[in-house]
This record gives structure tokens, C-alpha cells and sequence, in this order.
């Protein structure tokens, strides 16, 4: 309990940290001013977000291994936990773009293929609700999993190779070479803080599962003698 | 060798199972076609117009098709519990996949090939001269479809609200196939048809990388 709670403490500390840094520290973009300051929030949620789906990848493919309950109650966390972290990208995007490039959406392959990315494992989720047997719930959804995960680069060749004629962002897509030193010091903080934020989620969303899963097999008990 | 006679075996099996009904053949040309007309009233269909957004309409039009027709792929088997029979009766269980997504794309290509002289009249778009390379697209784009349908509508058929969840899982997972066979099926609409071959390739990458995971992972969503 007591770490735990220490744990958390730790985290909110290293939040709030990058938030001082993404405010204070990293100088003032000369073109789009301060609005530009999201990016620490933005690009570090989105990395955080993939991470977490590729844990949930290991995941999958570890339980289709090894058949350990274990590995779908990480399998489940961290694609929730992604999937957290996928709809802050998908918020925090139209608020950045709109003052910016004067739209609030464009089908460019980055934002496209994080659409779909996100509509995957929103289906990877609702699956888990359908399937009532446990062990079939977790084979099912980690090979599933596994789909989607290995769809998501085809998914961004295929928009990336054709959809190039639609409006390109203009200022800045994402962090490219163009970075001021700093800023990329400040994102890559942001980001450190958002995978520990990442981490303390993903292990309290794992406690729960955990638990539900040991519910259900003190039911199946009760039910069956 | 095993593998390939016994699913040359299962595959007969498919058809003959299909063509003594075509149930699923008929609804789905019947499907298609209602689609095709109610597009007609969503732009201005001249030949100019059906040439932009044709392409787009047929590929949703048969990735819908498709989702309704692969339904009952597995389910019928387990009306006499004839998958666990399958099961016993091949040596590799990838046999059961390779028939059944042999089948599926077979039927696709035959509805679609039966509704492709409908289109071109009725939108104005001529396809002779460009007939092989449509052929070679919707051969590649329905074997995506195919694999990976196959795959989904094994784990669809054991689950609840499964005649949604199939398109929900497939429909997202078939993007690239949607985007790619769109814009080559374009490509050869266009008043100087030309042929994509990097768009060509990514189909056939596309195909052969969901194969390759069909063919490791496949056997565990067989088993009971």
C-alpha cells in the first residue's frame, strides 16, 4: 500500500516536472509561438501509446506460447492502457491543428493510421466482451492481437504511398530535424515521464485483472462442487 | 504433399457444398448489386465522376460482401460439430484454412467478375482493354480479404453477436488492401489506364505476410 502510494507520489512528481519543463524550459517556437508547447504533451502520449501496444504484442505472443493466464491479464492491460494514451493523441491533435494548420483533421498517413490503429484495439477490447470462456477469450483475443499489431505498418505504407496528394501539414508534422536541441531534451523527458505514468497504470490495471481472474476460477469452484 | 492433397480433398468439399445450393454466391451478387445502385444516388454518377469514385465504391462494396459472406464459414461446421471431424481427418489443420480461404476467394472473384460488366455499363466506364490487370487485382485483393476473413470468422463464429463482430474485427484489419486495391483499381479506370505494379507488390506482400501468420498461429484457433 505504502509503495504504492510512494509510487504514485514519484510519478505525479516526474509529470509535473515536464509540465514545468514543457513550459518553462523549452524556448518559445518562433512560428507558431506557444500553442506549439503541446507537442511535449502530444508526441510523448503517442510514443507512450506504442510502447504499450508493443507490450501488448509480447503479451499476446507469450500466451499463445506459453498458455500462462499471466500473460492475457498483460495482454488486456496494456492495450486499455494504449488505448488511454491513443485517445489523448487523438484529442490533444485537432487542439494543435486547428490553430496551426487551420483544420482540425487531415487524412494524412500519421493521423490516419493512428485512427485505425486505435479502431483496432477497440476491437481487440469489445472481442474480450464477447468470448464468455476464459481460456478461448484470452487465445482469441491474443491472436487477434497479434493481426493487429502486425497490420499497423502495413496500414500506415499503404496510406503513406497513396494518400500523398491530400494537404501535407505544413509547419511541423512531428518532431523532425528541425528540432531546437532543448525541445527535443524537454520532449524526451516528457516522454520518460509519461512511460513511468504508462508503467503505474499498466500495474494496477494487471492487479486488477489479476484478481478478476482468481475470482473466476473461486466462482467456477463454488459453482461446480 | 500431404497437405496439399488434403486440402485439394477439403476444398472439393467447399465447393460441392456451395454448389449444390450457391446460396451464398446468390445473396452475395444480389447484395453487391443493391449497393452498386443506392452509390448511384450518393454522387452524380456521369463517366467522368464514376471514374474518381468508382473505383472506391466497388472495393467497399465487396469488403461489406465479403464480411457478410464469410459468416458462415465456420459456423456451419458447427451445426453437426463437422470441425472437430475436419480436425481428425488432415495431418496438418492449416489444410481446413488453406481450403476453406481457397474457396472464399474463389467465390469472391466469381461474384465480382459476374458484376463487373454490370458496373461498367452502368456508371459509363469502359474495362475491356484493362480486363487482365482487373482480373490480377481483385485475384490478389479478394485472397487478402479472404485470409484474413478466413481467420476472423473462426474466432467470430465461438463468440456472441458474432454477425457484428466479424466486420468490426475485419473491416479495420483490411485497410491496407482497401486503400491499395482502390487506387489500382483507379489507376486502371482512369482515361489512360495505367498499371501500379508497387501497388501490385503491396498486395501481394500483404497477402503473403497475413499467410505466413495464418500459417503459424492458425492451428491454435482450431482448437477445442
Amino acid at each position: 500500500m505504502v509503495k504504492n502510494a510512494l509510487a504514485a507520489v514519484a510519478v505525479f512528481l516526474l509529470l509535473g516536472a515536464a509540465a514545468y519543463a514543457s513550459f518553462f524550459i523549452a524556448p518559445t517556437d518562433a512560428k507558431q509561438g506557444l500553442i506549439y508547447r503541446i507537442l511535449f504533451f502530444h508526441v510523448s502520449s503517442a510514443w507512450t501509446g506504442l510502447t504499450a501496444f508493443f507490450i501488448c504484442f509480447v503479451g499476446n505472443l507469450m500466451y499463445v506460447w506459453r498458455r500462462e493466464p499471466r500473460w492475457d491479464w498483460l495482454g488486456i492491460s496494456a492495450a486499455e492502457v494504449g488505448l488511454a494514451f491513443t485517445t489523448v493523441v487523438l484529442v490533444t491533435g485537432p487542439i494543435w491543428a486547428h490553430p496551426v494548420w487551420g483544420i482540425w483533421w487531415t487524412w494524412d498517413a500519421r493521423l490516419t493510421s493512428t485512427f485505425v490503429l486505435w479502431l483496432l484495439y477497440v476491437s481487440y477490447v469489445l472481442l474480450r466482451t464477447l468470448v464468455e470462456e476464459p481460456d478461448r477469450r484470452a487465445l482469441f483475443s491474443a491472436l487477434f492481437g497479434i493481426f493487429a499489431f502486425l497490420d499497423v505498418p502495413l496500414v500506415f505504407g499503404s496510406i503513406r504511398w497513396w494518400r500523398t496528394q491530400h494537404p501535407q501539414p505544413i509547419v511541423m508534422g512531428g518532431p523532425g530535424a528541425g528540432l531546437d536541441p532543448t525541445m527535443w531534451n524537454v520532449l524526451r523527458f516528457s516522454w520518460l515521464a509519461m512511460l513511468a505514468l504508462m508503467t503505474l497504470l499498466l500495474m494496477a490495471r494487471y492487479k486488477l485483472e489479476a484478481m478478476r481472474g482468481d475470482l473466476e476460477i473461486v466462482r467456477r469452484e463454488a459453482e461446480g462442487t | 504433399m500431404a497437405l496439399l492433397s488434403n486440402t485439394a480433398v477439403l476444398l472439393g468439399k467447399e465447393l460441392r457444398t456451395e454448389f449444390r445450393s450457391r446460396e451464398l454466391l446468390t445473396t452475395t451478387v444480389v447484395f453487391i448489386l443493391i449497393v452498386i445502385v443506392l452509390f448511384s444516388f450518393t454522387f452524380d454518377p456521369t463517366s467522368d465522376e464514376s471514374r474518381r469514385f468508382g473505383s472506391g465504391l466497388l472495393w467497399l462494396a465487396f469488403l461489406f460482401a465479403a464480411s457478410l459472406m464469410l459468416q458462415p464459414c465456420f459456423l456451419r461446421e458447427q451445426t453437426n460439430d463437422t470441425l472437430s471431424a475436419l480436425r481428425l481427418s488432415v495431418s496438418d489443420p492449416f489444410a481446413i484454412f488453406l481450403a476453406k480461404l481457397a474457396a472464399n476467394t474463389l467465390f469472391l472473384l466469381l461474384t465480382e467478375l459476374f458484376l463487373l460488366p454490370l458496373f461498367a455499363m452502368m456508371y459509363n466506364v469502359p474495362v475491356v482493354g484493362v480486363l487482365p490487370w482487373l482480373v490480377l487485382v481483385f485475384a490478389l485483393g479478394s485472397l487478402g480479404i479472404s485470409i484474413a476473413g478466413t481467420a476472423l470468422s473462426a474466432i467470430s463464429a465461438q463468440a456472441r453477436m458474432r454477425e457484428l463482430l466479424l466486420p468490426l474485427l475485419m473491416l479495420p484489419l483490411l485497410t491496407p488492401i482497401l486503400v491499395a486495391s482502390t487506387e489500382i483499381t483507379k489507376g486502371l479506370l482512369d482515361r489512360a489506364p495505367y498499371v501500379q505494379w508497387k501497388g501490385i507488390g503491396f498486395l501481394a506482400i500483404f497477402d503473403l505476410v497475413f499467410l505466413t501468420v495464418l500459417w503459424l498461429f492458425g492451428e491454435y484457433l482450431l482448437e477445442e
